[in-house]
């Protein structure tokens, strides 16, 4: 198999359609018969990232990109960026607003579950101008 | 133990998924944060939560949940019901607590997300 390619856009403050990319990819995987285990975390990092720009940043993509031994999935966005990543990186610290709270989402658990999910997880950031998280997921071929 | 007893135990009706009464769970997570649901070992469990918005079954088949039950009377919108019926998810409502919802089924031995009770 050569490698598939596909992008979907993600809009911020778009709470109906948030989501729906992951789903997206989720079937796509399940199609390809991916081990479910793997699917899971995929759909889980690449939902938690939708929800990031969703509620923090303003517009970006959630990029998958599918290998034989491989799935990356790339998550960019044009937001403020993130001016202390470490922090970022602490389960519970969050800067969502209540708004978001009352949604169920904005807990501060979303990077760290991320970076649990993914077998490589890297995240830049340019204050001002954007953020990008990339994650990696062997699947040991297919 | 299957959905049509755990619908009879908190006096819960289906809004959606009404086939999968006979789909089994033993382990349920009761929580308003979704995060906390993605962060869990959620897959194949039953949810008890007080948000009713196209985000918990866009969570809940994210991360492969069974079924999710509704407390405190809560009917979402249509759009939350049609989303649950596309993506085959058992959705109920009950009219009970957090609390009692909770404590009727530990009663009958259903372990949280962790099997642990």
């Amino acid at each position: 198999m050569g490698n598939l390619v596909k992008t979907f856009p993600i809009k911020h403050r778009d709470f109906i359609h948030a989501g729906k990319p992951s789903i997206e990819i989720k079937n796509l995987l399940k199609a390809l018969n991916t081990p479910s285990e793997i699917i899971r975390r995929v759909a889980v990092c690449g939902y938690e990232g939708e929800m990031n720009v969703v509620m923090h940043a303003r517009n970006g993509q959630i990029h998958l990109e599918l290998s034989n031994t491989m799935i990356i999935v790339e998550i960019t966005d044009t937001g403020p960026g993130i001016p202390d990543i470490d922090q970022a990186m602490q389960k519970g610290f969050s800067t969502a607003l209540d708004e978001f709270r009352e949604m169920g989402f904005g807990a501060g658990m979303g990077l760290p579950n991320m970076k649990k999910n993914a077998d490589r997880f890297e995240i830049s950031s340019t204050p001002g101008k954007g953020t990008t998280v990339r994650m990696e997921f062997a699947t040991g071929g297919r | 133990m299957q959905l049509t007893e755990i619908a009879m135990i908190l006096d819960a009706r289906f809004l959606a998924g009404e086939e999968f009464a006979l789909k089994e769970v033993t382990r349920v997570g009761a929580s308003d944060l979704m995060s906390d649901i993605l962060a869990a070992d959620s897959e194949g469990s039953l949810i008890l939560t007080g948000l009713a918005t196209q985000q918990v079954v866009r969570t809940a088949s994210i991360a492969g949940v069974s079924a999710i039950i509704l407390i405190r009377g809560k009917v979402p919108p249509k759009e939350v019901i049609d989303l649950a019926r596309e993506e085959n998810l058992p959705l109920l409502t009950t009219s009970l607590s957090m609390f009692v919802s909770s404590g009727r089924l530990y009663k009958h031995e259903l372990t949280g997300l962790d099997s642990r009770r």
